[in-house]
């Protein structure tokens, strides 16, 4: 997993022997001693702090499955029964509902790195492909895990989503209904979810080696996005790295306990308080905040099998990516015209993210008013319009303006090599 | 490994073409025994004996008062029963169906009694809106019928969508009249 | 740099606002003219803890009124005796003890098996039961209440946005004006707090409903007698919204002690780990 010359030199008899037999303790020398770039700044931390998230939320998932039971008539109140009897349950049970949504928070972060810098680019395609794989797994995983404690909101989500497997032509009904384990979700629903809720972490944590044997393998990108030359452009991960993820994983740790002490429900939904009922639909129905943007391109056509469609393209083209971008430039730095493109597109992010929240019909920017049967009401863009604003906006990002800007596009000068970006060039010392 | 490729069985024409047949066979044959293990750990996820035989309701007519309406449990799904007033039927007869996303005439979405009459006071269906499988709320929407609090799917006193995102009718589960007023779904 | 700031500012917009969402989301309104009277609940806020005098009344409240049809199926007699709990006594560390608990439990008669005959009997409760069900079934609660369930109240407080506030003005605000275009059938009456107006529940509270004697709380160790206030609908629908309040978070006090010690450290940590930081770096240009 190194990819770069081993400096390890087994001190004891020992070692030596396990050496000799199973390199493991090289490997984990060489992980330490990895050259990485020096120019490494605060949004390269995140691949750290989402290690962390992952050990978190399987470690408090495994306590949990402990005391949790996946049977329709005794989830909801297992889940009850934790909260207020189980030993440090009050804290355990928040501590990964919270840590959930900490875990898309920073996943987020590390893409929108990624997508910036354009950590995508050769000779990194392999780790950004894992990326993909682990985010995708993140969603199956996060919506699985939803379903658990059998509120209303985990019951119509879980309605909803298996109910994309409906729309496939010919075999949806089939294909719903043997996923389902029944007619509609119900307790074989329960169980087959919480088993791959229990699974998928684990698989999760595979793909990561993968993600991380793979940026090892290319070298790790940095801000400027100019491959390391000599030896003086880079320093050893420990303990330059360790120690500056370590700072960065503190002041993490220190949003996810105030939400966790202060705001636990914060980031959910009241209406998964209320024990799920098949028989009554909540009236706003709206997944969890990290999945808003996708609902609102589902949304954002009034069909129901080309919403599904467009939803799934909005992940694929992720995937394909890294061929889409024309531009031989890593790092937005040096790109003056499609940074201000990646500026529009976060904040479509988030307005398709509002978007998601709200009530298509309603109106999200007020233009005026209008009289509709003698009733003043304000009339402007609504959600749904917003939403095809922003749908639109997100794919011609990926298949439009990146293709096309690589190839117009002046960059600007870039140092020769990093250390000279360090040292040498004031007005990038400034930018940093 | 060597050895074996050295040895001088391998050699000439014909042993050649008999081996390849002999790897194809064995390859196809393993192929065949693992489709076969697959098969039972990929259909155990499909509906158990159980969850099948939960077959049948009967509902009693008579308990739905005009203007009101019945929702029972079938197969995990609520099923409604609409006892319709004078006024929805005739806002579901008349309404042009050429216009709709999913026509049907509001006959055709009944089920004739013993004595081969249709009732139109009765409507029998699946209570699921077919964009995603909510419920839809009663006497609301724009056609006043049912209105889907997940996606916005209207549809008419007939149970027919008529505006939103959902594909299809609200479907209409196989049902008999099993004497005057009762019937039995499923 | 402009693009630099504008980043930095949409980021640490970011974090705030999706900690926003949930908190704007909270803010429902009523119908009609009817306007939310917020109060300042004692149990918000990031010290905030529960009046246990409120909360004994609550429970008086609950008992006396709610308790005929509304059930609390996660919370157990024990529960009302816990560290932080309406009625926690110092003297009896665990509440199966405590005589108070002990009589409150009695008080409701728990269904069971005699277990020499097989009988179904009824007992009286112990601090270890949970609150009996109140109808024996769904179907049955739906006949005796014109079609509609009365829900559990155990977590009724988290299971609507803003729960303490919404819970509050849905008692006394039966008394709004009811506007027009809201029909109501018989078994319906108006109430502006809930979504559409409708409420299959009648006006649950009336001045002086409850008869409020002193209560006794524990104050630094010392039992302590809080005077009882008079029963008006306001008092006696803030006491049960209270007691409600730590049904549905009955680990909130020590949830928010544990989080001051957690942030108050790990702030010294990372003081720490910064330091730690500068100093590996000190000699790299980065």
């Amino acid at each position: 997993m190194a990819g770069h010359p081993s400096t390890y030199e087994p001190q004891y008899a020992a070692t030596k022997w396990l050496d000799q037999r199973l390199p493991i303790i090289r490997m984990g020398a060489d992980f330490m001693t990895y050259p990485s770039p020096r120019n490494l700044n605060y949004w390269w931390t995140f691949g750290g702090i989402l290690t962390l998230c992952l050990a978190v939320q399987i470690i408090s998932g495994i306590i949990l499955a402990m005391h949790y039971v996946p049977h329709v008539d005794l989830a909801f109140e297992s889940v009850q029964r934790i909260r207020r009897d189980v030993p440090f349950g009050w804290l355990i049970q928040p501590m990964h509902a919270v840590g959930a949504s900490m875990f898309f928070l920073a996943v987020y972060i590390h893409m929108f790195r990624g997508l910036y810098y354009g950590s995508y680019k050769a000779p990194r395609e392999m780790v950004w492909l894992f990326g993909c794989v682990i985010y995708l797994l993140m969603m199956a995983t996060g919506f699985l895990g939803y379903t658990l404690p059998w509120g209303q909101m985990s019951f119509w989500g879980a309605t909803v989503i298996t109910g994309f497997f409906g729309a496939v032509p010919v075999v949806g009904e089939s294909l719903q209904q043997w996923l389902l384990g029944g007619y509609a979700v119900d307790n074989p629903t329960l169980n087959r979810f919480f088993a791959l809720h229990y699974l998928l972490p684990f698989v999760i944590a595979a793909i990561v080696g993968l993600h991380v044997w793979a940026m090892h393998h290319a070298g790790q990108n940095n801000p400027i996005g100019i491959t390391p030359k000599t030896k003086k452009d880079t320093v050893p991960f420990h303990p330059f790295y360790t120690v500056k993820d370590a700072f960065a994983v503190m002041v993490f740790l220190m949003i996810f306990a105030f939400f966790l002490f202060y705001l636990p429900d914060s980031l959910g939904h009241a209406d998964n308080y209320i024990e799920a009922d098949p028989m009554k639909t909540p009236p706003h129905i709206v997944p969890e905040w990290y999945f808003l943007p996708f609902y609102a391109i589902l949304r954002a056509v009034p069909d129901k099998l080309a919403g599904i469609l467009l939803m799934i393209a909005a992940i694929v083209v992720l995937f394909i990516l890294p061929w889409l971008d024309t531009s031989k430039v890593r790092s937005m730095r040096f790109r003056p015209v499609a940074r201000w493109f990646f500026l529009i597109f976060v904040v479509m992010c988030f307005i398709l993210g509002w978007c998601g929240a709200g009530t298509p019909d309603d109106v999200a920017i007020k233009l005026g008013t209008k009289v509709v049967e003698g009733e003043t009401v304000p009339s402007g863009l609504t959600f749904y319009r917003l939403s095809q604003i922003g749908t639109i906006y997100y794919f011609a990002y990926f298949l439009l303006i990146l293709p096309i800007l690589g190839m117009v596009e002046t960059p600007r000068k870039r140092p020769d090599s990093i250390t000279q970006s360090v040292l040498g060039d004031d007005a990038i010392v400034a930018a940093e | 490994m060597a050895e074996t490729h050295n040895s001088e069985t391998h050699n000439g024409p014909d042993d050649e073409g008999k081996r390849d047949f002999i790897h194809l066979a064995a390859g196809a044959a393993a192929a065949g025994a693992v489709g076969a293990v697959a098969w039972p750990l990929v259909a155990q996820m499909g509906k158990a004996a159980d969850t099948l035989a939960a077959g049948s309701i009967e509902i009693d007519l008579t308990k739905v008062a005009e203007g009101q309406q019945l929702k029972m449990l079938w197969r995990g799904k609520p099923v409604f029963v609409r006892h319709r007033t004078a006024a929805e039927i005739a806002e579901a007869e008349n309404t042009d169906i050429s216009d709709c996303p999913d026509p049907q005439t509001d006959d055709e979405r009944l089920v004739p009694d013993n004595a081969g009459n249709l009732r139109p006071e009765f409507l029998v269906m699946v209570g699921v809106c077919t964009h995603f499988g909510c419920v839809p709320v009663g006497e609301a929407g724009d056609f006043d019928g049912w209105y889907c609090p997940c996606h916005g799917s209207h549809y008419d006193t007939s149970g027919r969508i008529r505006k939103g995102p959902a594909p299809t009718n609200m479907a209409i589960p196989p049902y008999t009249y099993i004497s005057e007023n009762v019937i039995k779904v499923g | 740099m402009a693009f630099k700031s504008i980043k930095t500012l949409l980021v640490s917009g970011a974090v705030i606002l999706s900690g926003a969402a949930g908190i704007a989301y909270a803010a429902g309104g009523g119908t009609g003219d009817y306007k939310m009277k917020y109060q300042d609940w004692n149990f918000k806020g990031a010290f905030g803890s529960y009046d246990p005098a409120a909360m004994q009344r609550g429970y008086q409240v609950y008992r006396e009124v709610c308790a005929s049809c509304h059930q609390l199926k996660h919370v157990a007699f024990r529960h009302l005796g816990d560290k932080g709990a309406p009625f926690y006594n110092k003297k009896y560390p665990n509440p199966n003890d405590n005589p108070l608990i002990k009589n409150f439990a009695a008080d409701w008669m728990i269904e069971d098996i005699d277990s020499e005959t097989g009988d179904v009997i009824e007992r009286p409760g112990i601090p270890a039961d949970k609150f009996p069900p109140i109808y024996p079934n769904d179907a049955a609660a739906r006949g005796s209440n014109g079609g509609a369930l009365p829900p559990d109240l155990s977590v009724i407080v988290a299971a609507r946005n803003n729960g303490a506030d919404y819970l509050y003005n849905l008692m006394i605000a039966y008394d709004a004006k009811k506007p027009d275009d809201v029909e109501l059938t018989p078994g319906l009456y108006y109430n502006p707090v809930m979504d559409g107006g409708k409420i299959a529940m009648a006006a649950p509270l009336s001045d002086g409903l409850v008869e409020y004697a002193p209560t006794m709380v524990e104050d630094h160790g010392e039992m302590k007698e809080v005077p009882a206030p008079e029963a008006t609908v306001e008092q006696m629908a803030a006491d049960v919204t209270e007691f409600l309040a730590w049904s549905a978070d009955p680990k909130m006090e020590q949830r928010k002690r544990t989080g001051f010690m957690t942030m108050i450290y790990l702030l010294i940590l990372s003081i720490l780990v910064w330091f730690s930081y500068k100093k590996v770096w000190k000699d790299v240009e980065h």
